[in-house]
């Protein structure tokens, strides 16, 4: 056994090699690493890291039944907290939640909490072991619109509780941003979203995709048809633009068009009809996970990628460890870099990219010190396709369409932090459409919440 | 899963189905456009409205095959069914929030082209269920390419049929009824134009000349069709619109064309690659000129 200071490593591809491939990145760890990687945690009395999660899994309670080799206890100890153990162990932030309050953190590494989460998971989907529902059916029927982490957890919370939910979803596969924006070599969609929706299905949700709500049916009809509650979990699909001059031009995308015709239309696989295009240097603009997807899939798909930022380093929204990711497989970081025009050729086809160099000055509102322009610094980049990842706002579909919905500023619905009740009676919301764009876990604590909510409305009722 | 109940072929190269989606047909309105996906491999196409029965729960998709995708469309026949079939997307057309006072105001021009000829149809004929005769014109490069005649005949108040062959009716191209029209002493205070992007910008710049608004219905590049991708943008006056959430229908004197054209022609190159591959089978490694 090596350091106790140092966390056991987990496998992952080649960088070289995975930069040509989208198969998944970390490969995650065996059952010997797994407990070798346990008996790291020191089963804190008082667990700090459960206060670092957001749906605050027993996280000391299930790597002790690691140590044991009790895989599947741990499953059940995790599944009790959360509905896409999988998903999570893959995206959430760890760095900054669970790990960053661990006490093996402040002389070492902190225990690699997320790794073990995702390998109880993995085991437990190679194992044929799912959730249960905890309750007998109660004949109430709720309705889920979106099938994103929240709808995904409030629905599942909803079931086990024995209710009759419908999730109506807008795309033509479930699963929110994690079907159709984080990419393959992250969050592998056949082997592992899938299967986490299939878990929430056999609690008994039915899932109706192709219905938008607001369009296809509304909220209202929804409440009409018997439907005794509904739970908005429409995320924040909103793409931003910057609108600098040049930004209609051809080869100029958001990237939630990038992202989506490669995971959910799966333009990377031959045997899909989804064009994309076929980029030789790109120029990615944003520093969030979002931006790193979008720089990683282009690396995939033949680009040498430049990700132009306009704070430094330190301020990178992204997981660390898609910025140590993406650098290992040479995106190139131009950061205090901020685009003011992108410059096409005599057809409108981008040719490059102005950008101007940026200083950090004072602190702003978020906290993170504010960059400023340099006067004089502009510089011409040659590329030729510009990906913008500026950040995305839910979309007012569904407020639009519901009398009495009510809205902030920003386009977010308001919704009771304690319940997820929103301004309309039977109407619940949570995950991005009422934070705006988030995590994945954050969302999944919202569809808990408002499952915990809907349930005591609906019993108030009786 | 989506069955077609009928698939006719109108044109040499336009084709009909009316499709089972009794959800849809229940909240449809004229100039509101939807999405279909033939299977899981296939790309989600945007296609125009063209008719809808609340009752028999049917809506009728008109396409002409141009991408693989759509294209792959002819392969399925009566019984068969699409794979997805989402919508009403889209605002409904500014007809449909008139007051009956202000629709008998209008004096309608209609003009529409290929296969735009067919979500006209609807609009039309709501026009007509409610009392008011709307002139409409179709153009078409030959007689071959003309569908929907009769049908249109029974909606509308006047019909012009135009050929650029002249081999049917009139010969010439749309704009060209237009100023006739104007010439005769016709007057129209509102103009609807559907039909290909080169033939909605010449008629606004002929019914501009004449001071007639006109509305257009865009079908640039789209993905989700929620406003999601931003690939249908356009700009419209000084704004940039998402034609799937902000139209499909604007102002048709505010479009900037030029960009329009170009981003319809993204995909050219990897179109045509798809298109050989799709005909060729894999074989195809470029080089023949045509991707
Ligand atoms: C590329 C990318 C990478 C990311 N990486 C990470 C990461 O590494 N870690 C992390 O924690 N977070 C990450 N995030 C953020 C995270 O994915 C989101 O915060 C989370 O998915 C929000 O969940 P949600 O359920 O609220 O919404 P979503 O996941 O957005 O799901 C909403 C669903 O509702 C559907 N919908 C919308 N409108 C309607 C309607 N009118 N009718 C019916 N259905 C509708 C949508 O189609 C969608 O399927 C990433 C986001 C993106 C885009
Ligand atoms: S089609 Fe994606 S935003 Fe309009």
């Amino acid at each position: 056994m090596g350091n106790v200071l140092e966390r056991i490593p987990v496998r992952e591809q080649d960088p070289k090699v995975r930069a040509a491939n989208f198969d998944e990145v970390c490969l995650g760890y065996n059952e010997e690493e797994a407990v070798a990687e346990a008996q790291r945690c020191l089963n804190c009395k008082n667990a700090k890291c459960i206060t670092g999660c957001p749906v605050n899994i027993r996280i000391n309670e299930f790597i002790a039944k690691v140590k044991e080799r009790d895989f599947e206890g741990a499953y059940r100890t995790i599944s009790q907290s959360s509905a896409l153990p999988a998903v999570c162990g893959r995206v959430c932030p760890q760095e900054t939640q669970c790990e960053g309050k661990c006490i093996r953190g402040i002389k070492g590494d902190p225990v690699s909490i997320g790794k073990l989460e995702r390998f109880v998971a993995d085991y437990a989907r190679h194992n044929g072991i799912v959730p249960t529902p905890d309750a007998p059916p109660n004949g109430h029927r709720i309705a889920v619109v979106g099938s994103g982490p929240a709808g995904l957890t409030c629905a599942g919370d909803l079931a086990r509780m024995g209710y009759d939910v419908t999730i109506f979803e807008a795309l033509h596969k479930a699963g929110g941003v994690l079907t159709y924006g984080i990419p393959e070599f992250r969050l592998p969609k056949d082997e592992v979203v899938a299967k986490e929706v299939e878990n929430v299905k056999a609690l008994g949700v039915k899932i109706c995709t192709d219905v938008i709500i607001g369009r296809t049916e509304s909220v209202d009809e929804l409440l009409e048809q018997g439907f005794e509650a509904v739970f908005i979990g429409s995320g924040a699909g909103l793409p931003m633009f910057m609108g600098i001059p040049g930004e209609n031009a051809n080869g100029v995308f958001s990237a939630n068009e990038y992202l989506t015709r490669n995971n959910l239309m799966k333009a990377f696989r031959d045997d899909y009809d989804t064009p994309i295009y076929k980029a030789k240097k790109v120029v990615v603009v944003g520093g969030g996970n979002v931006a790193m997807d979008a720089a990683r899939t282009a690396l995939r798909l033949g680009a040498e990628v430049h990700l132009v930022y306009r704070r430094s380093e330190a301020e990178l929204p992204a997981r660390a460890e898609e910025v140590h990711h993406a650098k290992e497989e040479g995106i190139i970081f131009d950061l205090l870099t901020n685009p003011v025009e992108i410059l096409t050729d005599e057809n409108d086809y981008v040719r490059g990219i102005r950008c101007i160099r940026m200083e950090l000055g004072e602190p702003d509102a978020s906290g993170r010190r504010r960059p400023v322009p340099v006067e004089g610094s502009e510089f011409e980049v040659e590329c030729d396709a510009v990906i913008m990842s500026l950040g995305t706002s839910p979309n007012p579909l569904i407020s639009s369409t519901t009398v009495g919905l009510d809205i902030n500023r920003r386009k977010c619905i308001i919704a009771d932090e304690e319940t997820g009740a929103t301004s309309r009676e039977g109407v619940y919301a949570g995950g991005d459409a009422v934070t705006g764009a988030a995590t994945v876990i954050l969302a999944m604590g919202a569809g808990k919440t408002a499952a915990k909510g809907i349930d005591e409305f609906i019993r108030s009722r009786k | 899963m989506f069955k077609i109940l009928s698939k006719t072929q109108l044109s040499a190269v336009v084709w009909e189905m009316v499709v089972e989606a009794p959800l849809l047909a229940r909240h449809c309105r004229p100039g509101q456009f939807l999405i279909v996906r033939k299977d899981e491999v296939g790309e989600r196409i945007p296609l125009t409205i063209c008719d809808y029965d609340t009752e028999k729960g049917t809506v009728t998709i008109v396409f002409q095959p141009v991408g693989v995708s759509s294209e792959k469309f002819l392969e399925l026949e009566e019984g068969d069914s699409f794979l997805d079939f989402v919508g009403p997307l889209g605002r409904p057309s500014d007809i449909c929030d008139m007051s009956d006072e202000e629709l008998r105001k209008k004096k309608f021009l209609f003009v529409c082209g290929g296969v735009g000829t067919a979500p006209v149809y609807p609009q039309v004929k709501w026009l007509h269920e409610r009392g008011i005769s709307a002139d409409v014109i179709i153009g078409c490069r030959t007689k071959d390419l003309l569908f929907y005649e009769d049908k249109m005949r029974e909606v509308a108040g006047h019909l012009y049929v135009t050929t650029d062959d002249g081999s049917y009716m009139h010969k010439g191209v749309v704009t060209t009824v237009i100023d006739e029209l104007v010439a005769e002493g016709k007057e129209y205070n509102h103009c609807v134009c559907i039909g290909p992007m080169i033939m909605m910008k010449f008629c606004c710049l002929t019914t501009q000349k004449y001071g007639i608004p006109t509305i257009v219905s865009m079908n640039p590049i789209m993905v989700d069709g929620t406003g999601m991708c931003g690939a249908c943008r356009l700009t419209v006056g000084d704004e940039v619109k998402f034609a799937c959430v902000d139209g499909p229908e604007f102002d048709g004197f505010k479009i900037n064309w030029a960009e329009c054209m170009k981003r319809a022609a993204m995909y050219k190159t990897v179109e045509g690659e798809a298109k050989l591959r799709y005909q060729e089978g894999k074989t195809h490694e470029g080089g023949c000129g045509n991707c």
